[in-house]
């Protein structure tokens, strides 16, 4: 059962002159996030994901459609019920947001405070919860005192803190370096792994996407361009924008420029070959060049893995009798797709 | 040099209620700042309680009083005091027309404050499902404690200079002490006796903000 469910859903700003034109930031998203997913969403900067997120748990409202949570439809809720169904979606943020007149142990018990728990059982989860994200010896800190990384774990910690069947991460990444990223990634996933926690995970980083998400959906212009799993979008992207995001972490096929210093390099053929999961055999493409006598050199490309699961794109250049090599061609299109590029 | 020894009764007598119209015109002011500067805070446009026709009309209102000079806010506010107080002279008129002004003046200082909190500290805190009262009470406040100390601490010192004014309307104080022993008598020493106080007197509590205020930055 979905989660988060939102249909139709839009927000419009209204103008803020009094000429000016309303600023459409989201437009029409549907979109279901499935118990246990970890959903992430894709775009640059000015795409709308952040504001969907914020949606998600009532920061903003929205201007039409539905926002199901928990089998509820918050967009016709008042703030006061509101409050309620915030204490079941956790949300960390890029700037971390911690409390700097607190120490880290009474930023993490905040939550628990707001809920109405006792003294004594927030300091037992407090205690449990900075354990579970290594930083039980920094109970005492103050935000200031700690690095970005061990920022981000406090806001984790701060947003488990009650036990939320959601976590919204807002660009939870993107002030950290790639290391402390991995790190905090990590976390995530053992969050949704521990304690079955649906993540919605907000980015702009493809890496991010391919690390932790199961699903993804990519965000362009306030509309969702293209959406399923993770695999499906990085091994064969339909949108021009997520076909962009993909090339940002998978080198597959060569962009005209490449292909023009390629083609200068080699004199033969050059073809592009897909690869797909187990779906294409490696072992009997190449093998159907060997036995054909046709010598052929990787010149562009890779194999990748996402969730256990291989795919990619290969460019060979081929040397050989034109007649041989139409034919050993027209044998692996049987087996794949291949794109003849010269 | 000698009437001074002889005032000398009388200038502790000064001392003691400039420090008692001041201690509190600072507790009411203070008061009253916090309030219109929350209220500034909170109603302005993007904040947790926007409300364009409240903050139009009490922008609009500290922009009217605040740069009124006192000494004729003092004239002006006397009817006022006096309906609240029961005089128009003395110290409890003085120091409910001290305490009005104050808090305009410190309520654009605490919304200074207050706005530079980032607001995303209050987005977590919303996320977390606190309300608004909450809000002011653990994230607003707490996180502005130290630039609204450093603010209470420049304020005081225009609290000085306020009740030292109001000498001219019958409060007491080292205002009304330095111009009736000194100015009026032809007696400089007396005078200077009297603003030498006043200097230690901003110095110790100057000195006094700085800490609480490095105590609550912990810096």
């Amino acid at each position: 059962m979905a989660v988060v469910s939102l249909r139709n859903v839009g927000k419009v700003y209204p103008p803020q002159t009094k000429d000016g034109a309303s600023v459409t930031a989201i437009d029409d998203v549907s979109l279901d996030v499935e118990a246990g997913d970890i959903y992430g969403i894709i775009g640059y900067s000015g795409a709308g994901k952040s504001t969907l997120v914020r949606l998600v748990n009532a920061l903003e409202h929205s201007t039409s459609g539905e926002i199901w949570v928990n089998g509820q439809n918050i967009a016709a809720l008042r703030e006061r019920e509101l409050r309620q169904v915030r204490l079941g979606i956790g949300m960390i943020f890029q700037q971390f947001n911690l409390l700097g007149s607190r120490t880290v142990a009474r930023n993490v018990a905040y939550p628990l405070e707001v809920a109405g728990h006792p003294k004594v059982e927030r300091a037992a989860r407090v205690a449990e919860l900075l354990d579970f994200v290594g930083l039980a010896d920094k109970a005492g800190s103050f935000p200031d005192q700690l690095s970005g990384g061990q920022k981000q774990r406090v806001g984790i910690a701060r947003a488990l803190a009650t036990q939320p069947s959601i976590l919204l991460a807002d660009e939870a990444t993107s002030a950290l370096d790639p290391e402390t990223t991995h790190e905090v990634l990590a976390l995530l996933k053992r969050v949704n792994a521990e304690f079955g926690v649906t993540i919605i995970v907000i980015t702009h980083e493809m890496d991010v996407i391919q690390t932790i998400a199961t699903k993804v959906a990519v965000m362009d212009q306030g509309r969702v361009i293209e959406r399923g799993p993770v695999f499906d979008v990085f091994s064969n992207p339909q949108a021009a924008a997520s076909a962009r995001f993909v090339s940002t972490v998978v080198k597959g096929v060569p962009s005209p420029d490449e292909l023009a210093v390629l083609r200068a390099r080699h004199a033969g053929r050059i073809v592009t070959l897909a690869f797909r999961d187990n779906a294409v055999d490696q072992t009997a493409v190449f093998g159907e060049l060997s036995r054909a006598g046709v010598a052929f050199e990787v010149v562009y490309g890779g194999i990748n893995e996402i969730q256990g699961r291989p795919f990619g794109h290969l460019t060979l250049a081929l040397t050989g009798a034109d007649p041989v090599i139409d034919t050993v061609l027209a044998h692996i299109r049987t087996l794949t797709t291949v794109t003849e590029v010269r | 040099m000698d009437a001074l020894i002889d005032l000398l009764p009388e200038l502790w007598t000064a001392t003691y209620e400039t420090l008692y119209i001041v201690a509190l015109t600072l507790f009411f002011g203070g008061i009253g700042g916090v309030l219109l500067g929350l209220g500034l805070y909170l109603t302005r446009a993007g904040s947790i309680l926007e409300n364009k026709p409240f903050f139009f009309v009490l922008n609009l209102l500290v922009n009217f009083v605040r740069p009124i000079p006192f000494i004729i806010f003092l004239a002006a506010a006397q009817p006022l005091a006096r309906a609240v107080t029961g005089s128009g002279i003395g110290n409890n008129a003085i120091i409910f027309t001290i305490a009005l002004a104050a808090s305009f003046a410190m309520a654009r200082i605490v919304e200074q404050n207050l706005l530079t909190v980032t607001p995303g500290v209050i987005d977590a805190a919303r996320s977390v499902g606190a309300g608004p009262i909450r809000i002011i009470f653990t994230v607003l406040l707490p996180e502005a404690l130290g630039p609204l100390i450093l603010g209470y601490t420049f304020i005081f010192v225009a609290l000085v200079d306020m009740s030292a004014v109001a000498g001219y309307v019958g409060g007491g104080g080292l205002g009304s002490f330095a111009l009736l022993y000194g100015y009026r008598q032809y007696n400089p020493v007396v005078t200077w006796a009297a603003v030498l106080l006043i200097i230690v007197l901003v110095q110790l509590v100057q000195f006094l903000g700085n800490y609480l205020a490095r105590k609550a930055l912990r810096r």
